[in-house]
């Protein structure tokens, strides 16, 4: 079997948050189980690669609207998620994925429209803080893979057209700001407002996107019990401050 | 009136803090001062010839050199040698010696524009704009932008890297300015054209924007291996900080200090007798051995840090705190090419040592985990066969490091 393709869309646009470590971690998971892995950073002046797993990280303003542009005019992502490859959107990469998003001014852009999602400009301060969010149940037409934990900043606030499924239900922070609902999960693609990287205190995403990038049926296991005491202690943290009485952050 | 009372007021509270044990109290008097009398800033800077520093990386290493340039004639020089960047260290600089002429003041990325406005300083030096505390700072074409206008409407001096595409963004449109090729070894916030977003191309030590006019100053200082050539001849520099990163800073300081009329041999002496600066790259005991102490706190900084330690086979801990000074978040970990570090003994501590474990492994990177840092420098020392134990932390764990040596 030829390697799977994973590509960091654009990481000279998207690449501000530390998001393209979800490519390095799938990557590296793949060939730590002997499953033949390409790890393509494809800049935005160059025509996208097609690719079985895409991920999308945060990025400024500015170029999230010029990623948003150059994605649309080049159409690979749209034909390759058309082909059933899968997708990883994190932050300003999974706001572009939707129908609108706003400019630093407030201003709408259009998406590419794979996530029936609009983005609008909050009027209130960023969502900045730790996040805990519980995966939607698989009897729910979700993951099923428990609580999610990861780090959000974030001024869009991202409303869910009817039928379009959240990822997670938001425990502690903002998520996507509206009806307290945690990123998208349409088909095999996955959005989320989660840095950390997301992948990197929540493997069980990861294997959820190689099961569907390499059409297997399970994955041989890994030690995750660095990942998983990382994530414990993270959501642990945010427990202890809801206990103090200082965990909520503005909205 | 008014100003004699806050000054009463900060030498009170900082008496107090000496007293009670609670360190020099310098930021603790200034806020203080400040709370007594807003205007503080501006009342002790008024008449005085000062210069500001500011920039994501390099800041308290090169003030400290403009420090020592600006004393090279034997004059007086005030400065917030302590890296205490926000308003509240800049008076305490200026209260603490109220006698000195010249002043050199650090300055946070995010105050400048307020502290050249207070200030009306004579010189600004920018150094570089990268990503950095992402959860606190705006984004750093914001801040680029935000530079730009603040720029415009004082009659400052500016001296700027005309390497680094984001500052010559901010400083293109100011009354004067002085370009300095001091280098760029982090790009990846700078590929972006900051005027019409197009890509930057860089290419045989210059830059350009692909589509617009954009494109890098002809700078008028320069560095030939260690030479520093100005408008007014060459001179060599003679420094006792590593790295390529600390002479690009040096050159930025001599050129500044001689646009303050520093003549440029006594200049450059003087910045060759730096060799302590707030702790940075200081030989010294912690946990019975011998360690090299070295701050990197961001992205750019950790890459030119890791430039610098690629020769070495000592053995490294690496110290990452996410406290408020350092940045909640630190997926930024995730932007630092840890696989460098592969095959020399690694020791991960700090607050948050199982995001560097994690990230560690992912790279490739065989290591060791200790909470206590104690512990840490005695495992990574056991490996040194007596030799040096290189550590490298970020702001806040490099600073509790250095005091618990």
């Amino acid at each position: 079997m030829s390697a799977v393709r994973i590509c960091v869309v654009y990481p000279d646009l998207l690449g501000t948050y530390g998001d393209g470590g979800n490519g390095e971690i799938l990557v590296m998971r793949a060939r730590w189980r002997g499953i033949d892995a390409d790890l393509l950073l494809a800049t935005s002046s160059d025509p996208l690669p097609p690719a079985e797993l895409y991920c999308l990280g945060g990025g400024e303003d500015g170029p999230q609207v010029l990623a948003a542009e150059r994605l649309r005019a080049d159409g690979q992502l749209s034909r390759s998620v058309g082909d059933g490859a899968v997708v990883l959107a994190v932050c300003a990469g999974y706001q572009i994925l939707g129908e609108a998003f706003p400019d630093a001014s407030g201003s709408s852009h259009e998406g590419l429209g794979l996530f029936g999602l609009t983005t609008a400009k909050g009027t209130g301060p960023r969502a900045v803080g730790e996040v805990a969010a519980e995966v939607l149940a698989k009897s729910d037409g979700g993951l099923g893979l428990g609580a999610l934990s990861g780090f959000e900043n974030h001024g869009g606030l991202s409303q869910l057209a009817p039928g379009t499924a959240p990822l997670a239900r938001v425990l502690s922070g903002v998520g996507n700001g509206v009806d307290g609902t945690e990123g998208a999960l349409v088909g095999r693609m996955v959005g989320t407002y989660l840095h950390g990287p997301v992948l990197a205190r929540n493997p069980e995403l990861a294997d959820q996107l190689l099961l569907w990038a390499t059409g297997r049926a399970e994955l041989d296991p890994l030690d995750d019990a660095l990942a998983h005491d990382l994530r414990h202690e993270r959501l642990a943290s945010l427990s202890r401050a809801t206990n103090r009485g200082g965990g909520a952050r503005p909205r | 009136m008014r100003t004699a009372v806050a000054i009463w007021g900060l030498r009170g509270t900082n008496a107090l803090s000496r007293l009670t044990g609670r360190g020099k109290g310098t930021v603790a008097g200034g806020r203080v001062g400040l709370a007594l009398e807003p205007k503080l800033v501006a009342l002790m800077a008024h008449g005085r010839r000062v210069a500001l520093v500011s920039g994501t990386n390099g800041k308290t290493t090169t003030t400290a050199l403009l420090a020592a340039a600006l004393g090279a004639d034997g004059a007086r020089v005030a400065t917030n040698a302590t890296g205490s960047n926000m308003p509240a260290g800049h008076v305490a600089a200026l209260v603490g010696d109220r006698r000195a002429a010249r002043v050199v003041l650090e300055v946070d990325e995010g105050y400048l524009d307020a502290v050249l406005q207070d200030t009306q300083a004579e010189v600004v030096l920018l150094l570089n704009l990268s990503r950095d505390q992402l959860d606190r700072m705006s984004e750093v074409r914001m801040l680029a932008e935000r530079w730009h206008r603040a720029l415009q409407s004082v009659a400052t001096s500016v001296i700027a890297n005309a390497d680094d595409p984001l500052v010559v963004f901010a400083a293109r449109d100011a009354v004067s300015v002085t370009w300095v090729a001091a280098g760029l070894a982090w790009r990846a916030d700078a590929t972006g054209c900051p005027v019409c977003g197009s890509q930057i191309i860089f290419a045989d030590g210059a830059w350009a924007c692909a589509t617009c006019a954009f494109a890098r100053p002809q700078p008028s200082w320069s560095l030939a291996g260690t030479e520093a050539e100005g408008p007014s001849g060459s001179v060599a520099l003679h420094l006792a900080l590593p790295g390529r990163f600390n002479l690009d800073n040096a050159l930025l300081a001599l050129a500044a200090s001689c646009e303050m009329g520093i003549e440029l041999g006594a200049a450059a002496t003087a910045l060759g007798s730096v060799h302590d600066v707030a702790g940075r790259f200081i030989t010294t005991q912690f946990a019975g051995s011998m360690v090299r102490m070295m701050l990197a706190k961001n992205p750019a900084g950790w890459s030119a840090l890791l430039d610098l330690v690629a020769d070495s086979a000592d053995p490294v801990v690496v110290a990452i705190n996410a406290r408020v000074a350092d940045g909640f978040d630190p997926s930024w970990l995730w932007d630092v090419p840890f696989a460098r570090l592969a095959g020399r003994r690694v020791v991960a501590t700090g607050d948050r040592w199982r995001d560097l474990s994690v990230r560690l492994r992912y790279a490739g990177v065989a290591h060791e985990v200790a909470e206590d840092r104690q512990e840490a420098v005695r495992l990574a020392a056991n490996d040194s066969n007596g030799g040096v134990v290189d550590v490298i932390g970020n702001y806040t764990a490099f600073g509790e490091m250095l005091r618990d040596r």
